[in-house]
């Protein structure tokens, strides 16, 4: 499998279609429809913050498996970089409620729980990787 | 251009013609004659060509005047662009060719014919191509109108009561039109209740959801109440997942329940007769 597919975000239309793909590949992969929400508004809100904020970079989507004891776990992936300002301090922005934007504040720490794995890469000056995944129940 | 040039253009007249006729018929029969009866086509082809021939006649403005209406009419009828720019193109080859099969003509000479052709094709190509973009520029103007118009639509569906149905994705563009729209409509129609369909709108994220409290914030200040209809279950999930707080909303699970609470609260109902 690993079908990945890349969206380039650098206007609102990219992350209407970056959104699309995921729906699109949560379908694939099995998702039902209250996943495919979750995964759909995950990627509005890291494809929304990518534009906001580094202005430009892109969203990664991919079909992933593991191996476990009670066989193989299905999941997608949902990379987002970008080579923006970077991200001083992860514990706060994964407060609910902080934003520099004049926004809710909810976006990041909403993904975080709107998927199960959730990682954030940041380097200040230098840009964001955000790495989530949903697995297949 | 120099008169001498436009002399020669001028004694090859119904050569050019005759040729350039029969190469655009080549050329049209593989590509855009199938919709154009072949007597509106030779009739058009006629008049191109010989606009063309006339503008060395013209001064500039009139000849940008009298290539203006014949493009716009033919824009009107939806001629594609390549018709004119290959029409163009193949006039300036076969006047080149004519003129250059002529051995008495001096290398000096041919070189100046052939810039003077040059520029003379090259500035009507662009000033086609410019009236071409313009009126593209004008429709995709227009569609944007019109789709702005559709995108943010309030209904007084009773008296006192308005429905704004959103149905597609919402971006900042939009959600600025929601809210003038939401304000300007609630005065206009006096409506006390407005109601928020969002059953049409794909995805709630934190932005959606920050512009439709802002709205019902606003929605508030000028005196009306907003209610929240049509969130899907896994809309309702989402939502919940991200934190977001619509304690404060008055949520309705559908447009009908939100029209029965909108009369109950400007202290009416529907009865059965
Ligand atoms: N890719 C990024 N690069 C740099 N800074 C970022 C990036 N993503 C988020 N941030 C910072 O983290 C803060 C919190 O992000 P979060 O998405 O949680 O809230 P928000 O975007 O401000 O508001 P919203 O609730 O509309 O998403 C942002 O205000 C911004 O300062
Ligand atoms: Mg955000």
């Amino acid at each position: 499998m690993s079908v990945q597919s890349n969206v380039e975000v650098h206007s609102e239309w990219g992350i209407v279609s970056a959104r699309q793909a995921g729906r699109n590949l949560a379908k694939e992969l099995g998702f039902g429809g209250v996943d495919q929400a979750r995964i759909t508004t995950a990627i509005s809100e890291l494809a929304r913050n990518i534009y906001l904020y580094a202005e430009k970079g892109e969203i990664v989507l991919e079909g992933i498996e593991k191996k476990e004891a009670g066989g193989v776990h299905r999941g997608l992936r949902i990379v987002a970089k970008d080579q923006g300002p970077g991200i001083k301090s992860v514990r706060e922005v994964m407060e609910d409620g902080y934003t520099t934007s004049g926004g809710l504040g909810a976006g990041l720490p909403g993904v975080k729980r709107l998927m199960d794995e959730f990682d954030i890469d940041s380097i200040t000056g230098e840009g964001t990787v955000i790495t989530v995944v949903k697995w297949l129940r | 251009m120099q008169p001498s040039v436009i002399e020669m253009i001028n004694s090859y007249r119904d050569e050019v013609i005759a040729q350039w006729k029969k190469e655009i018929t080549q050329v049209q029969e593989g590509e855009f004659n199938h919709t154009v009866p072949e007597a509106v086509f030779n009739e058009t082809n006629k008049e191109f060509v010989e606009l063309i021939l006339h503008t060395l006649e013209l001064k500039q403005n009139e000849a940008k005047e009298h290539l203006r209406s014949f493009t716009e009419r033919l824009i009107h009828t939806g001629w594609p662009l390549s018709y004119f720019t290959k029409g163009l193109q193949v006039f300036r080859r076969v006047l080149l060719e004519l003129m250059t099969s002529n051995d008495a003509l001096p290398s000096k000479k041919v070189y100046e014919t052939f810039s003077e052709v040059e520029s003379w094709i090259d500035g009507i190509i662009n000033q086609l191509v410019d009236e071409y973009s313009g009126s593209w520029e004008n429709t995709l103007h227009l569609q944007k109108l019109a789709l702005k118009e559709l995108s943010a639509p309030l209904i007084p569906v009773f008296e006192k009561i308005s429905v704004m149905p959103l149905v597609g994705t919402i971006d900042t563009e939009r959600a600025k039109l929601i809210m003038e729209s939401l304000l300007e409509g609630i005065i206009e129609h006096r409506s006390q209740v407005v109601l928020i369909d969002i059953t049409g709108v794909p995805v709630v994220d934190t932005m959606v959801a920050h512009h439709i409290i802002q709205a019902a914030e606003a929605v508030r200040l000028v005196g009306a109440k907003c209610i929240l209809v049509g969130i899907r279950p896994e809309i309702a999930q989402t939502i919940v997942n991200l934190g977001i707080d619509l304690g404060k909303f008055s949520t309705k699970s559908s447009l009908r329940k939100g029209i029965e609470s909108g009369l109950e609260l400007t202290h009416r109902k529907i009865v059965s007769v």
